[in-house]
């Protein structure tokens, strides 16, 4: 790069040979430029651009000095824009925002094609830049931990954590000891404010868990599998011994879904408005609960289902079955999508990360292993001494894995090989739940002995969007976002393994498109009308004459193939005669030579 | 000395707002003659500045003087760097209630999933209620006697609107107020023609009792005749007139083309081509000095007024009622032809039409360019209005009432929001352009609301729900059917055209384009 500050010290050769006052940005820059030797691979476009910004500005500045100086005056030189041209965007940021590669450029016979391509490609380009410009201004920073130089992140404790953070943060983490009604599920609601509990003895609380406030406690006086929030904190479901049970934040019932039974884990896709239950009878159910409607009912036929989770980036459900296999399910399909074999005993958790690119799961076997789920090949694999029974990711990738009565928090999992947690915490209990609060570098563990919130820092994605998920909401702003989010509620249809499917072009076969036009019409369009020879008089139409009649046009297109074939055919071969009598003739030529042959 | 490390914790809400951040609790490590600006983390170079540092180590030999001596030996452990996410909720929430509320947002396509089944839904969503809105009539203007034969903007007021009947009255409209604001007897017989003088003071008529007559815009004054300022008496019956965009001349047509000049009672100019009869006559309103008329020997011809013979002529094979030239790109025009159709020409290539625009089930008997030329809006005998692209080969639309009869005349409004239709059974109807629009004055929010929508119906529009939903329309029963057959009998011709070629000596039977096939010839 050619640093303008550099540049504009060049220029004073013409006038006095003094030197420019150093400018703080002439340090930045000379960094910048290491920097982006550095880079220098995928950095050449932006620099190039940014090349082209300078002779542009040279070029204007030769026509200035042209048009003035014509007494022989010096002129000084014009004090240059230290930053010209639009700030240089980070190539990664840029990436961030990155949809689709660009489109190959059609044909210049389609010029009206290539004009909207390059149209709306233009449109889209500037679009990320502005969003790559926009996300410097977000507000906050993501968490860290880092130990002295040589102490491990996971000797550190909780204590020493909460003491050393703000009082606001340290009071996150805090134990709830319900020791009566025993290891406790959890879940946090979408915008991570609202806390939802249930104990195995029937014990249910909701608790805006920041300001440490119980919204409702009610005991169902029955067991309880699972808890999920639905859309908003005034809804949650659970899953109780027998039928599934939906309860509003006061505690009171609002429905009991006798469809819905022996219930044992349940998934909320918040999107499509559809609550996934997976049962003890082997039943994956979807109930949709903006309408109440039971979506889809599929019987696996693979046992007993307590191991399940969803990708947040396509909706598709992934089960754990006791035979070490993960199937990945969608309410459009009676059959499972994928069946992987992960590990040699029966799975034991599952967690599929937030840009659905990893699985993460732990067996029988006590391995935790590391999925790519788009191609669905194994990654990673860790052998851990007691195996994971829980397995919780989040928002930016720290996995947390409980191994009886200790949760171990891991750090880039997927991508690097790890050797030590990123953190651990030891429990009163054996751990039953866990969950990250999405938007907090928060943990929640449920177990024996009632619930923990861990401090987890760099958990969480420290800035959110206010339209999709927004703690501070007031109620009015609630209520608006549920009726959006109702107006755009996906339908189960569209639930697939790829979710930007929709935008793709079809590129159906002609065959395909032929098999739907006759299913639409009813009859084929294209189907050869049988012939029916007319009836002719006077002992035209005898038997033999029809037949004749017919065989006149009995297979006329094939007909008209052969004839065609055959006169290929004989052009062929007469074009080959030609050339072997020109050959023939050259052969036969005789060449002043040839006479002195014997 | 001390040879160990101190350990502080700063608050600093003020402090750090020279750095730009947020107010958070640090925990931070230092040692005494240490480096100046101790890095606290590579993301945030600049968490410290020198400011800061000072009141740091301020703070902390206080710290070591006063404070130290009473505090327990921290242990090691605290050497470690912590931060975690600390929201100050003031800066999430309104200061008072008659703020707005804060929408922070965050634009990470990763926080944002499903972004094209949303967009599907939403693109779904704003399709059905384009449905729901589209409303298209506006107002019916009653008051003729007769049925409506023409019609003429006004050139310099939007609002103003003049219709000429078949009973040879024309009156004048206030269409904010869907009210007539004068009446006058014009003719004897029919209205044939009417255009308004590009100054907007005045009009021209012709009718069938062999006449121009020139009217002032204003009524007369209390006690004053209804006169026209200008009388000019012709030997045959006019039957189209067109004024010049900005010289005082116009055009009338009948047996032949003529160039008035408004001072002469006789033409300047008069063209003729072995025709006896033309239908109307338009003048180019970009290349001021072409005009085209349209033949009853089933030809349309061009002229330049400059020369005194005409420049050329296209012979179809049926007879074209009417034309009008695209405002926008100056060799363009359109003209609604007898055999159900409108063809846009290219001026300068004749041989074949750029477009033919299908749809009508009769014929077409006006056409009107909205102002942008991006569109154009037909009125056929088979009481339907229709608005084609001005390359789509078929209709976006078409508009129908059960007491509409056959339209005869057709005007795309100026300010291209509205469309004005005459029809057989005496009244002139007030359409919108675009069906679903919203009257009157937008709120920004609003108007972001339906560009963004429309951004959306465009992006999905090939999706097979969303075009059946976007093209479905309700059609009177006659024009389903009469559709259905139309399209039966073409669908036969083209099916015997191909058993013709099928069966004759490859080659002798051309195949002739949808384009080619109504062009008889070309004559300069």
């Amino acid at each position: 790069m050619a640093s303008p500050g550099e540049a504009s010290v060049d220029e004073t050769h013409v006038g006095k040979k003094k030197k420019l006052p150093a400018r703080y940005w002439q340090e930045l820059q000379e960094e910048e430029r290491k920097d982006e030797n550095k880079v220098k691979s995928d950095g050449e476009q932006s620099k190039e651009a940014l090349q082209q910004e300078e002779d542009k500005t040279q070029k204007a500045k030769k026509r200035k000095q042209d048009q003035s100086p014509s007494d022989g005056e010096k002129v000084k030189p014009e004090k240059s824009d230290p930053f010209p041209g639009p700030a240089p965007i980070p190539e990664d940021r840029l990436q961030k925002f990155k949809r689709k590669d660009k489109l190959k450029k059609p044909h210049r016979k389609q010029h009206k094609l290539r004009d909207i391509i390059a149209r709306s490609e233009d449109a889209s380009e500037m679009a990320q830049k502005q969003a790559a410009r926009f996300d410097l201004l977000l507000p906050e920073e993501a968490g860290f931990l880092e130990g002295d130089e040589d102490e491990d992140t996971c000797m550190i404790s909780q204590e020493d954590i909460a003491e050393a953070v703000d009082i606001t943060s340290g009071a996150k983490y805090f134990n709830l000891k319900l020791s009566q009604f025993g290891p406790y599920r959890l879940d946090y609601s979408k915008t991570g404010r609202h806390l939802l509990l249930g104990g195995r003895r029937g014990h249910v609380a909701c608790i805006d868990w920041a300001s440490k406030q119980l919204m409702c406690e009610i005991n169902v006086m029955e067991s309880v599998n699972d808890v999920k929030w639905l859309h908003t904190e005034a809804m949650y479901a659970v899953a109780q011994k027998k039928w599934l049970y939906i309860y509003d934040s006061n505690g009171i019932e609002l429905h009991c879904i006798r469809k819905f039974n022996d219930v044992l884990r349940m998934q909320f896709l918040p999107y499509h408005f559809l609550l996934a239950t997976a049962s003890a009878t082997s039943f994956l159910q979807y109930l949709d609960v903006s309408v109440g409607k039971e979506v889809a009912a599929i019987c696996t036929k693979t046992g007993r289902l307590d191991v399940m989770c969803q990708n947040p980036h396509n909706a598709i459900i992934h089960l754990g079955h006791a035979n070490g296999t993960v199937t990945l399910w969608s309410p459009n399909q009676k059959e499972a999508l994928v069946k992987m074999l992960c590990h040699q005993g029966g799975v034991r958790s599952v967690a599929v990360d937030k840009t659905g690119t990893y699985m993460v799961t732990s067996g029988m076997d006590k391995k935790l292993k590391v999925y790519d789920v788009r191609t669905f090949k194994p990654l990673k694999s860790y052998f851990l001494p007691a195996g994971a029974a829980c397995l919780s990711l989040s928002q930016r990738g720290l996995l947390s894995a409980a191994t009886g009565d200790v949760v171990q928090v891991y750090k880039d999992v997927c991508s690097m090989p790890v050797t030590k947690p990123y953190m651990a915490h030891r429990l009163r209990g054996t751990v039953w739940g866990l969950h990250f609060c999405p938007f907090e570098d928060v943990l929640g563990v449920g177990h024996g002995d009632g619930f923990t919130s861990m401090l987890v820092p760099g958990a969480g994605e420290p800035n959110f969007d206010g339209l999709d998920a927004n703690p501070y909401r007031s109620a009015k702003q609630r209520q608006e976002w549920e009726v959006k989010a109702l107006m755009e509620k996906i339908q189960p249809d569209l639930i697939s393994l790829d979710p930007t499917e929709l935008a793709q072009v079809d590129q159906a076969t002609w065959e395909q498109r032929h098999q739907d036009r006759v299913e639409v019409l009813g009859f084929d369009p294209l189907a050869k009308e049988k012939f029916v020879p007319k009836y002719k008089k006077k002992g035209r139409s005898s038997a033999g004459a029809i037949e004749r009649r017919k065989k006149q046009v009995a297979h006329e297109e094939q007909r008209d193939v052969i004839r065609k074939s055959v006169e290929d055919k004989m052009k062929m071969e007469k074009e080959r005669k030609e050339r072997e009598r020109k050959k023939a003739a050259l052969s036969t030529q005789k060449s002043a030579l040839d006479r002195f042959k014997k | 000395t001390f040879t160990w490390l101190k350990t502080f914790c700063s608050r600093p809400p003020n402090e750090t707002a020279d750095t730009g951040l947020p107010a958070e609790l640090m925990l931070m490590v230092m040692q005494p003659g240490g480096p100046g600006i101790p890095q606290c983390n590579a993301r945030s170079p600049t968490l410290f500045t020198i400011n800061t540092w000072l009141v740091c180590s301020l703070l902390a030999n206080i710290f070591v003087a006063i404070i130290f001596p009473f505090c327990k030996r921290v242990p090691l452990r605290y050497q470690m760097k912590v931060k975690v996410i600390a929201r100050n909720p003031d800066d999430y929430v309104r200061e008072t209630k008659l703020d707005i509320q804060r929408v922070p947002r965050n634009y990470d396509p990763s926080l944002h999933p499903f972004e094209v089944s949303r967009e599907y839904t939403r693109a779904l969503n704003a399709t059905k209620l384009e449905r729901v809105f589209a409303k298209p009539f506006v107002a019916s203007l009653d008051g003729h006697r007769d049925g409506v034969n023409c019609m003429a903007k006004h050139a310099k007021s939007l609002s103003t609107l003049l219709s000429g009947s078949c009973d040879g009255e024309v009156k004048v409209w206030n269409l904010s107020k869907h009210e007539c604001v004068r009446t006058l007897q014009a003719h004897e017989g029919f209205v044939r023609g009417m255009v308004v003088r590009y100054c907007g003071t005045s009009f021209f008529t012709v009718g069938d009792d062999k006449t121009i007559k020139q009217w002032k815009m204003e009524s007369p004054g209390y006690g004053e005749e209804e006169e026209p300022i200008n009388t000019i008496l012709g030997k045959t019956v006019y039957t189209g007139l067109d004024h010049h965009q900005n010289d005082p001349v116009f055009a009338t047509c009948g047996q032949q083309v003529d160039i008035w000049d408004e001072q002469r009672s006789s033409p300047i100019r008069s063209f003729t081509w072995g025709v006896d009869s033309f239908s109307s006559v338009h003048f180019n309103p970009v290349e001021t000095e072409l005009l085209a008329s349209c033949a009853s020997d089933r030809s349309i011809v061009l002229y330049d007024m400059r020369e005194s013979t005409p420049l050329k002529k296209v012979i179809m094979t049926m007879r074209s009622n009417t034309l009008s030239w695209n405002p926008m790109e100056a060799y363009y025009f359109t003209c609604a032809n007898e055999d159900y159709n409108l063809y846009t020409y290219d001026m300068r290539y004749l041989a074949k039409p750029i477009t033919v625009h299908m749809d009508h089930v009769s014929a077409v008997l006006d056409v009107d360019y909205a102002p942008t030329g991006k569109e154009f809006v037909s009125a056929s005998f088979d009481k339907t209005i229709r608005i084609f692209a001005k390359d789509g080969g078929h209709s976006r639309e078409v508009y129908h009432t059960k007491r509409m009869q056959h339209v005869i005349c057709i005007k795309w409004s100026a300010d291209n929001k509205y469309i004005l239709s005459g029809s057989d059974e005496m009244n002139i109807r007030l359409w919108k352009a675009n069906a679903a629009e919203k009257l009157g004055v937008l709120a920004p929010r609003e108007r972001e609301a339906a560009n963004y929508s429309q951004k959306l119906k465009e992006k999905f529009q090939h999706h097979p729900q969303i075009r059946r939903i976007a093209r479905h329309r309700h059609l009177p029963k006659t024009i389903y059917h009469q559709t259905k057959e139309l399209r039966v009998m073409k669908e036969a011709r083209r099916r015997k055209y191909a058993n013709v070629r099928k069966h004759s000596k490859p080659g002798s039977v051309p195949v002739v384009s949808e384009k080619e096939k109504h062009v008889v010839t070309v004559v300069k």
